[in-house]
């Protein structure tokens, strides 16, 4: 049965992340400028996330150069990612891509090269495809792909073609940066000309590995988004206690108490979802298509409405650029629709299970 | 000291004497008590072993994984988690050994002289006398919406004892028998046209004093630990995917082709995904339990169940469309327990608006959450230092 818990080992990593993330990550310095510069991520931080706390390689086995850890750990990273709304290719490169060149098994030996410099935080990697694109998607012809994220900053994409999975250096293809919605996560347009790069698989094992690495992306967003909704709740409750108006908390008034108890009630059901999807991953279990399928379809929404909130009940304060709640509404967005919309989850859902349309 | 692995030769011993297979329910709930394994963290005598109420889920999690009977929550759920644990806290020894055993059996039921006419989500300010005349209490008044009622043999009763204090520091907490003369219970119709509750006229009812729990005025204070205690075997059995409410509708929806629009099709994947959530997050809630870890989940559980129940059964009739004009029977009945699936859609729709007014309404359980749970300030209050008398009705 799903293990729906955190383990010890979990909360020491997420204790771990967090005071990282207290200690280093700086929201203002991100809405002074550094969002707005098109690199948000700041190196330094992501390379001790990467390798003081080993996050690069979670998802990696030992013998392949990472932390053997699983699925369950990846997403509380992510949980404490999306509460710090940071900027970091995490879910790109070491979720996403890391999964893809997994699944391509280890006979590949320059898949197993690269992943080995992914797990230490040497290099960074990410797909080449839309960040839009669900795991059952339509996946981009060669060319020109549109709103690849982290793109700008990878060292490597990886790129499908008619004949298979290529690793190309960033340096050999163009990479325009796109103005994205969300701050924090960079979009940019990349094209790659035929010949360029290394040959990682076939089409077949090729396109099976994205998809592999976009599952895993979609089911693992779930938990990025968990931990937006809670910073949000938890930032909303707190300015709704100390803003006074009316010769009142405005947090007394039973109209934002509701508000606020209703989003709690969905932040308790986002973590069930997204630890159901997590564990399902982490165990190989039949039902991650469907689980993943589900945290998305409903933690999607949860984030969104969470950030939504967060701007209404701060009032004014949240409208403006100096307050961190427009990085987490545009995060919380961008989400919703990257590795696809609650809608698409839902089509796939109804296929899997027997819910067909008219 | 006993923990889950102790707890669990218990269980094992109890079922090799008492197989399942071959034990009357009765009987079974009777020696389940007698090993302390009714609820643990009770004390011993009294169907505990003075564990810590966290290991309560092991139990319930191995006895129904044996598939051993249990006492039917549904039908005595009131006794269960509301009468027992104000019995233990406030009960005499006498009080105790007299009224926990049949309780757990399930051979008397037990209902809750709570709300009154005047008297619902603001409980405190109920008008119901109890007077005292020697060793006896003096009771009349009128309570409302009493579950079970006509099938209990004992009632858990708040009733004012001091008009001119402030309402919540005039109560007083009692057993009442139902068999009194001086009550009398009348079935209350209500939208499902069936009488699944009751109105009780009390008249002049005689209540011992050595039936009354807590000291006299202290009546407030008792029912919060009533209230505040969740059923006993809260989270014992898993849900299967697909079973609420959520079931009936897709099945429908699988054989029914001709009834689908693109319309319905969305509203039930996005009511099919919620209820799966909320699935998950009480089978979570339950694994919290069983790790010893409870939280706050639970009232978001009752919340959210009670949402669902009403969007889901709301959209199985209008799938249904001309069937769903019809209802499957008006005739006045008196279940002894409510049975959601075993009646039509119609029958569901209409009783699941019930969900969120029945203990506890959604809005004041979301006031409780907010601030509870999120820590919000309380809105300012103006009964707290009024006489009940002089309050406004
Ligand atoms: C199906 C069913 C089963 C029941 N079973 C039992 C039982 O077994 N035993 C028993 O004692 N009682 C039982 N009840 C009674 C139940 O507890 C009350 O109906 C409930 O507490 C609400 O009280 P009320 O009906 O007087 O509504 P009111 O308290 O009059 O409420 C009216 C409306 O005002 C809202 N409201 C009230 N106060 C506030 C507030 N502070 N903030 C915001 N909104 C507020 C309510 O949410 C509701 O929408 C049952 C009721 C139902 C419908």
């Amino acid at each position: 049965m799903t293990d729906l818990l955190y383990t010890e080992d979990e909360s020491d990593l997420r204790a771990a992340v967090r005071s990282l993330l207290t200690a280093r990550a700086d929201p203002a310095a991100l809405t002074g400028g550094r969002a707005e510069s098109g690199s948000p991520v700041d190196g330094a931080l992501w390379q001790a996330l990467a390798t003081e706390v080993g996050a690069a390689g979670l998802l990696v086995p030992e013998k392949r150069g990472g932390q053997g850890a699983s699925h369950r750990e990846a997403a509380v990273v992510l949980e404490e990612l999306g509460r710090g709304c940071v900027p970091a290719p995490f879910l790109t490169s070491s979720v996403v891509a890391t999964a893809a060149l997994l699944a391509l098994g280890d006979e590949a030996d320059a898949a197993a090269a690269l992943l080995g410099d992914l797990a230490a935080g040497r290099r960074t990697a990410v797909l080449a495809v839309p960040l839009s694109t669900a795991p059952d998607g339509p996946l981009p012809a060669a060319g020109r792909v549109t709103g690849v994220a982290d793109a700008a900053g990878a060292d490597v994409l990886l790129v499908l073609r008619g004949d298979g999975l290529y690793a190309v250096d960033r340096a050999d293809a163009g990479v325009e940066p796109q103005t994205a919605l969300d701050l924090t996560r960079p979009l940019a347009a990349v094209t790659v000309s035929e010949g360029t790069g290394t040959l990682l698989a076939g089409r077949a094992d090729g396109e099976a590995a994205v998809r592999r690495g976009l599952l895993t992306g979609a089911g693992l967003l779930a938990s990025e988004q968990l931990g937006i909704a809670e910073w949000c709740l938890e930032e909303t409750v707190r300015h709704t206690r100390e803003r006074h108006q009316f010769n009142r908390p405005v947090g007394s008034f039973q109209a934002l108490k509701h508000r606020m108890a209703q989003l709690w009630l969905e932040v308790v059901s986002a973590r069930a979802a997204a630890r159901a999807a997590a564990d399902a991953l982490a165990t190989g279990s039949g039902e991650a298509a469907l689980l993943a399928a589900v945290a998305q379809a409903y933690c999607s929404r949860v984030a969104v409405h969470a950030a939504e909130e967060c701007v209404q009940l701060h009032g004014g304060i949240g409208m403006t650029w100096e307050h961190p709640a427009h990085l987490y509404l545009k995060r919380a967005k961008a989400d919703e629709i990257a590795y696809g919309t609650p809608g698409r989850h839902k089509e796939r859902l109804a296929g899997l299970v027997g819910l067909d349309a008219p | 000291m006993t923990d889950a692995a102790d707890l669990r030769t218990r269980v094992a011993d109890l079922l090799a004497a008492h197989p399942p297979a071959t034990t009357g329910r009765a009987e079974f709930l009777r020696a389940r008590f007698d090993a302390g394994l009714a609820w643990v963290h009770y004390p011993q005598a009294l169907g505990g072993l003075g564990a810590p109420r966290s290991l309560q889920a092991v139990v319930d999690a191995e006895l129904a994984a044996a598939g051993a009977p249990d006492n039917d929550p549904r039908r005595i759920g009131i006794g269960l988690g509301m009468a027992a644990p104000t019995l233990l806290q406030y009960g005499s020894d006498e009080v105790r050994s007299r009224f926990l055993p049949p309780l757990w059996v399930g051979d008397e039921v037990w209902c809750q002289l709570f709300s009154e006419p005047g008297a619902g989500s603001d409980l405190a300010a109920l008008g119901t006398r109890a007077v005292r005349d020697g060793d006896d209490w003096i009771v009349n008044g009128q309570k409302v919406w009493t579950s079970s009622a006509h099938v209990a043999r004992w009632a858990i009763l708040i009733a004012r004892t001091d008009p001119d204090l402030p309402k919540h520091r005039g109560i007083t907490y009692f057993v009442c028998d139902m068999t009194d003369p001086g009550v009398e219970v009348r079935p209350l119709r209500q939208i499902t046209g069936e009488a699944e509750f009751n109105e009780v006229f009390l008249t002049d009812v005689r209540i011992p004093d050595a039936h009354r729990l807590g000291a006299v005025g202290e009546g407030w204070k008792v029912a919060q630990t009533t209230l505040m205690n969740e059923r006993v075997s809260i989270g014992g059995s898993r849900i299967p995917r697909e079973g609420g409410m959520i079931g009936p509708v897709s099945r429908t929806w699988r054989e029914r082709p001709e009834l689908r629009t693109h319309d319905l099709h969305q509203r039930l994947l996005t009511l099919w995904v919620e209820a799966e959530v909320a699935r998950l997050a009480g089978e979570r809630l339950r694994q919290q339990l069983v790790a010893g870890q409870p939280g706050p989940e639970g009232s978001a559980m009752k919340l959210a169940f009670a949402r669902l129940n009403q969007e889901i059964s709301g959209l199985e009739v209008e799938l249904l469309g001309e069937e769903g004009l019809l209802y499957d029977d008006w005739t006045l009945r008196r279940p002894e327990l409510v049975d959601f699936t075993g009646r039509e859609a119609g029958y569901r729709y209409l009783r699941s608006k019930g969900n969120s007014i029945e203990g506890g309404t959604t809005e004041v359980l979301l006031n409780i959450v907010a601030e509870r749970v999120l820590g919000l300030p309380a809105e300012p209050r103006n009964d707290k230092d009024i006489a009940w008398k002089d309050l406004a009705r």
